[in-house]
């Protein structure tokens, strides 16, 4: 079944047509890949698809409902969590308050509720603190959680971006660039991951530049090439396709 | 958490009591008045500190909400009805119990509202109008926030000033006592002064109690998180605008409830606690205490309030909240009461001021 179905979506920004009649599919319980050449629209396409920008034209249907135009909070909301290309943790927050805000959507105590310190926040916040340190668990970062999150590594933050992203328990996870920033190890350890929480139920697209990365843990890779899709395929079809190495992997099709 | 915030606010229950005492025994029961009127203020600045230091959202219009709550209950509690006695809406109300008969200084027979119908009103007029206000203004960002919420409290400052019943320049007196509980009542009596110390400080220690229980709430984590990185918030399922909107509407409710018991407390109101400067000090007493910290900002809200009512900053008042805000903003903006002012301040010895930290 297919979780997330693009269909001819667009955007402009003035003379650049950033993203051009783009469809695809992402099943329930895949990881799927986007790459590209820089400039290609990777971003622009998952910020369309989180709701940071709004298509010109096409729909975007998650669930079977349409969601484009959706506001983040509302995407987020109904079961789609992101990752940045450029990490953003909430600074002057210990890294296990920053997994719990991840935890937010599946909290329901208001201003008044909280300022009352009624049972229900407080069993909320119990919840939320219990499920956020099972995932800095399963994510090796248990022993990170007093620690201020900016203060951490980059490696550090991007695992704790990744637990933050998780805590939504969300049934897709948009995750860019993963492994920017990363070092040989730290980018195995992220492959390896990846695969654990797909293994956990949850459909994974990813924007990368590793290849190695994306031809390890991918089921599906597309290739978009001036806002266009060049290639839908499975990760052994990309490497063969001629129009996929001659314009991404570099000319003369030796890279 | 939970203990500690418990522990911290027996804390300030304790130094309440202990002042008062001292005040008792020393036979300096004179200062309790400032003691008193600079925990409203400190109502009015912990309000604004949980907008500016965990919602990251400024206001330069506080005093407009200040106002509108002590201009609303001075205006009804003081206007006479009893022209309009035999009106419908006026009956009806007298009726409900909703009014009292009193007498004014001249011996005039007054009809009025009753205070506590007109806290009432005063309460959800401010709710009513921040959120008329916050709702457009809270889409700007930064400085352009802050000249919208400037906007603001400009309009209430000249509509207090300029109202011929608002009592234009000399503002309204006269104001009723507002009694809370038979035996408790908020007013400027001598032989109050103790049991309003309690009646304002009691309100302050509430306001501290709700102030950090959202803090370290669900929701005091979601406004964090607008105030670091709004986009990550959005993208977590925190609706930003409505969380925005919600603590300004929170902490105008805050000033508000100051403005109408400090009129009952000092018996009137006039157009200068609407005034910008009003609003300014507010902002720089919580940039003073800290930013994010509600106890710095408590803390400087009444040590600086009580120097203030008690003349000790002289003639040039207003100029010392001003140079405040200047030095605060080039040398500690992030407050300085702030965790991180140690750090801070030796990177002003260490480094170069323009360097940046990587």
């Amino acid at each position: 079944m297919q979780l997330l179905e693009v269909k001819g979506i667009g955007k402009r920004f003035g003379g650049l047509q950033a993203v051009n009649g783009v469809s695809f599919g992402v099943r329930g319980g895949t990881v799927k890949a986007l790459i590209g050449p820089n400039g290609a629209g990777k971003t622009t396409l998952f910020n369309l698809i989180s709701g940071f920008l709004t298509p010109d034209n096409g729909t975007i249907l998650f669930h079977n409902h349409p969601v484009q135009g959706l506001r983040p909070f509302e995407i987020a909301a109904k079961g789609m969590a992101r990752t940045f290309q450029h990490i953003r943790l909430f600074p002057e927050m210990t890294s296990l308050e920053n997994v719990m805000i991840g935890r937010h959507i599946h909290g329901k105590s208001g201003f008044l509720s909280a300022m009352l310190d009624l049972p229900r926040t407080r069993r909320e916040d119990r919840d939320a603190r219990e499920k956020a340190l099972e995932l800095m668990d399963f994510l090796g970062i248990a022993g990170l959680a007093g620690h201020e999150a900016t203060s951490l590594s980059y490696g550090q933050q991007r695992l704790v971006e990744l637990a933050r992203g998780l805590a939504c328990e969300p049934a897709l996870l948009l995750l860019d660039e993963p492994a920017a920033g990363l070092n040989m190890r730290e980018t195995a350890e992220m492959a390896f991951l990846i695969s654990r929480i797909r293994d956990r139920g949850v459909t994974i697209l990813i924007v990368e530049h590793d290849m190695s990365l994306v031809m390890n843990i991918s089921d599906e890779i597309i290739v978009l090439n001036y806002g266009e899709k060049i290639a839908d395929d499975v990760p052994l079809a990309i490497q063969k396709n001629e129009d996929v190495i001659r314009i991404y992997l570099g000319g003369d099709g030796d890279a | 958490m939970r203990s500690r915030i418990h522990r911290a606010l027996f804390g300030l229950v304790a130094a309440v009591i202990a002042v008062q005492q001292v005040t008792a025994y020393t036979g300096s029961e004179y200062y309790l008045t400032q003691l008193t009127m600079s925990a409203y203020y400190s109502l009015v600045i912990v309000g604004l500190c949980l907008l500016m230091g965990y919602a990251g959202q400024i206001s330069l219009g506080h005093a407009g909400f200040f106002a509108i709550g002590g201009y609303i209950s001075a205006f009804l509690t003081t206007h006479d009805l009893s022209p309009l006695k035999d009106s419908g809406i006026v009956s009806f109300l007298s009726k409900a119990g909703l009014l009292s008969q009193r007498t004014d200084l001249y011996g005039g027979r007054l009809l009025t509202v009753q205070p506590w119908a007109a806290c009432i009103v005063a309460i959800l007029a401010t709710v009513v109008i921040a959120y008329i206000v916050g709702g457009p203004v809270l889409r700007l960002k930064g400085h352009y926030l802050a000249m919208a919420t400037l906007g603001f409290g400009t309009i209430i400052y000249r509509i207090a000033i300029g109202t011929t019943a608002l009592g234009a320049a000399d503002g309204l007196s006269d104001v009723p006592p507002f009694r809370l509980l038979p035996f408790l009542e908020v007013s400027g009596e001598m032989s109050d002064r103790v049991q309003n110390y309690y009646i304002a400080w009691g309100l302050v220690i509430l306001a501290v109690l709700f102030s950090l229980n959202i803090i370290h709430s669900r929701i005091g984590r979601a406004l964090r998180s607008i105030h670091g990185a709004e986009d990550a918030a959005n993208a977590m399922g925190i609706d930003t605008a409505r969380y925005k909107l919600n603590t300004f509407v929170l902490s105008a409710v805050f000033a508000s409830v100051a403005g109408v018991f400090l009129t009952h407390y000092n018996g009137g109101i006039g157009p200068s606690e609407a005034s910008i400067m009003k609003s300014v000090r507010y902002v720089a007493i919580v940039a003073v205490g800290g930013m994010a910290n509600l106890w710095g900002a408590l803390v400087m809200g009444t040590l600086l309030n009580f120097l203030s009512l008690r003349g000790y900053l002289g003639t040039y008042d207003d100029a010392v909240f001003g140079g405040i805000l200047i030095i605060i903003m080039l040398f500690v903006p992030q407050g300085l009461l702030h965790v991180d002012v140690f750090r801070g301040l030796r990177g002003l010895v260490l480094r170069r001021p323009n360097e940046k930290e990587t």
